[in-house]
């Protein structure tokens, strides 16, 4: 899921090819969205797939949510609650912060945000890649699925909580309660863990571990230069409380 | 649910923008809540003068007889401006600040509750959208220095004027909060023992009523802060107005949402971006989100 090259405006198919451009300033989301789910289904060559750039977006929330569709989804600034929510395919760029809850159930496609991310980005996801430049807040990553989360900054507090499979890799540091009850998500994170969450462990870092964390971050994109992998460290569940023991009533 | 906004001027030349500034950010929030919404307006200090600000619950109310009835009674000197159902009371400050002042209130008008009391803060507050309080108090033509607002959407107590934010807390302070408090039943009797008054079974007058008892005893703003954190039990974003400024805490989980903004013209707090999205060169502004059980404090005096 590189970046595809810029394609010039479609001609044909009216049906499959949404507009190029949304101003939100004056188009209610809702506008936007229909258009992006007239498109659900569709399938496109790169050299077809629709272009669309959102303008104005002033922090509105449901940006772009429930896109089912091969599309380049640019969008120029801040957007609100929920924003790429439920994407499949889409590669959806976010040029600005992103508010609560984005790329919340993800189930495939990418999405990419310059700035920061506010709290449960990538919260149940499924599949997909998500990429935040900046910081990401709290419960980053709660209750993933399968989806990949790279983070160039740091991430808040109850982060990676109950994630029961994906990759999340932080490039700064971690908050409190990291990987609290996780299952098995697999955690990478280059600078401090404030505190590990129950039955969250570290684990030594193996040849396997290392390709994938490298293949994570050329993934990612971050154009921060090359990491050096022997600067992060992996996280992952020690595995004592999947099924109830007796011993461990007072942890669950 | 509920919105909160707060702004602040960090020049003069912006304070003529205030009240334009704030209505556009609470109109944004009329989604977090519709039920009442309620504003702070920090403005028009006046030297050994206190205000205090009247809300009245009865549609009819002659002003001017209770103009009368403060300048026999209460301060010769006193001036009263009404603002649709609120007026402001301009009374001398060994009057203002007599904690008499609440009891001769209750006693002498009836259907009239004071909303605020200090020497700049002016509290207005309404069921109803935020567009029809941005209309009734014609925010948009406040100048001030800086303002707090909140939209509601009641979840623990009825929907009323009363029950309506912000709070006071004491002179020129006031709160207003999302979230809800757990423990806020026993808080309310224990600060009842300590002669804390309430007027409402609110969850978030207790916090309110906290802060003031803390700072009775002695406390800074900061320490009664840092006691909150303790003693509140619940979900809370706070925004606190102050006489030179806001202070922002969230609670330690930090479920409730809160972002600060700032440019070289003006310091923001708002529940949502798209409250700060509406404001002037919002485009430019250093944007971030509040640490959990963080104390934020921005005073126009402080270095």
């Amino acid at each position: 899921m590189t970046s595809r090259p810029q394609q010039p405006k479609q001609t044909k198919q009216t049906k499959q090819t949404a507009p190029t451009e949304f101003d939100l300033r004056d188009a209610p989301v809702r506008e936007l969205n229909r258009a992006l789910h007239a498109l659900t289904g569709s399938r496109l060559s790169h050299s077809a797939c629709a272009t669309v750039r959102v303008v104005n977006p002033g922090g509105k929330h449901n940006i772009a949510v429930g896109a089912d569709v091969d599309a380049d989804i640019a969008i120029d600034g801040h957007v609100g609650y929920y924003c790429a929510a439920m994407n499949q395919h889409a590669n959806i760029v976010v040029r600005g912060n992103a508010g609560p809850g984005l790329a919340e159930n993800m189930m495939s496609g990418k999405v990419m945000v310059q700035g920061d991310a506010s709290q449960y980005c990538g919260a149940t996801a499924h599949g997909g890649l998500l990429v935040i430049h900046g910081n990401a807040a709290a419960r980053c990553g709660i209750s993933m699925k399968g989806v990949d989360i790279v983070v160039g900054g740091d991430i808040g507090h109850m982060s990676a909580f109950m994630a029961q499979s994906g990759r999340l890799v932080v490039c700064g540091d971690a908050g409190d309660a990291l990987g609290d009850s996780i299952y098995e998500a697999r955690i990478y994170v280059r600078g401090k863990v404030r505190s590990h969450g129950a039955d969250c462990v570290e684990k030594p870092m193996q040849a396997e571990h290392r390709q994938e964390l490298t293949q994570l971050l050329q993934q990612a994109e971050l154009g921060v230069g090359e990491l050096n992998l022997d600067d992060f460290r992996r996280y992952g569940s020690a595995r004592e409380l999947y099924h109830f023991k007796t011993d461990n009533a007072g942890s669950y | 649910m509920c919105g909160i906004v707060g702004i602040y001027c960090k020049s003069a030349a912006m304070e003529a923008q205030l009240g334009s500034m704030l209505a556009a950010m609470l109109l944004q929030m009329t989604e977090r809540g519709a039920d009442s919404a309620g504003v702070a307006v920090y403005r028009n200090a006046a030297a050994a003068r206190t205000k205090i600000t009247l809300q009245s619950r009865h549609a009819a109310v002659d002003w001017a007889a209770i103009q009368r009835i403060i300048q026999s009674d209460l301060d010769a000197t006193a001036t009263l401006t009404q603002v649709a159902n609120h007026a402001v009371v301009c009374v001398a400050e060994s009057v203002g600040q007599d904690a008499q002042v609440a009891s001769w209130v209750a006693a002498h008008l009836d259907g009239v509750n004071i909303t605020s009391l200090g020497r700049s803060i002016e509290i207005y507050k309404e069921k109803g959208l935020p567009q029809d309080i941005i209309q009734r108090f014609k925010l948009n033509q406040m100048h001030g220095s800086h303002a707090l607002g909140h939209t509601r959407m009641a979840t623990e107590s009825a929907v009323t004027t009363e029950h309506s934010h912000p709070f006071s807390t004491g002179l020129d302070l006031c709160l207003v909060h999302n979230g809800s408090l757990s423990n806020h039943n026993r808080l309310r009797e224990q600060l009842r023992a300590e002669g804390i008054r309430f007027q409402t079974d609110n969850d978030s007058e207790v916090a309110a009523g906290y802060l003031t008892w803390r700072l009775s005893q002695g406390a800074t703003l900061t320490e009664a802060m840092q006691a909150a954190l303790v003693d509140l039990d619940g979900f809370y974003t706070f925004a606190i107005g102050t006489r030179d400024g806001f202070a922002v805490l969230r609670d330690p989980i930090a479920c409730k949402p809160a972002i600060l903004a700032e440019t070289e013209e003006w310091v923001a707090m708002a529940s949502e971006y798209r409250a700060i999205a509406q404001l002037p060169n919002s485009h430019q502004a250093k944007i971030w989100e509040p640490q959990p059980a963080t104390i934020y404090n921005w005073e126009r005096n402080a270095a």
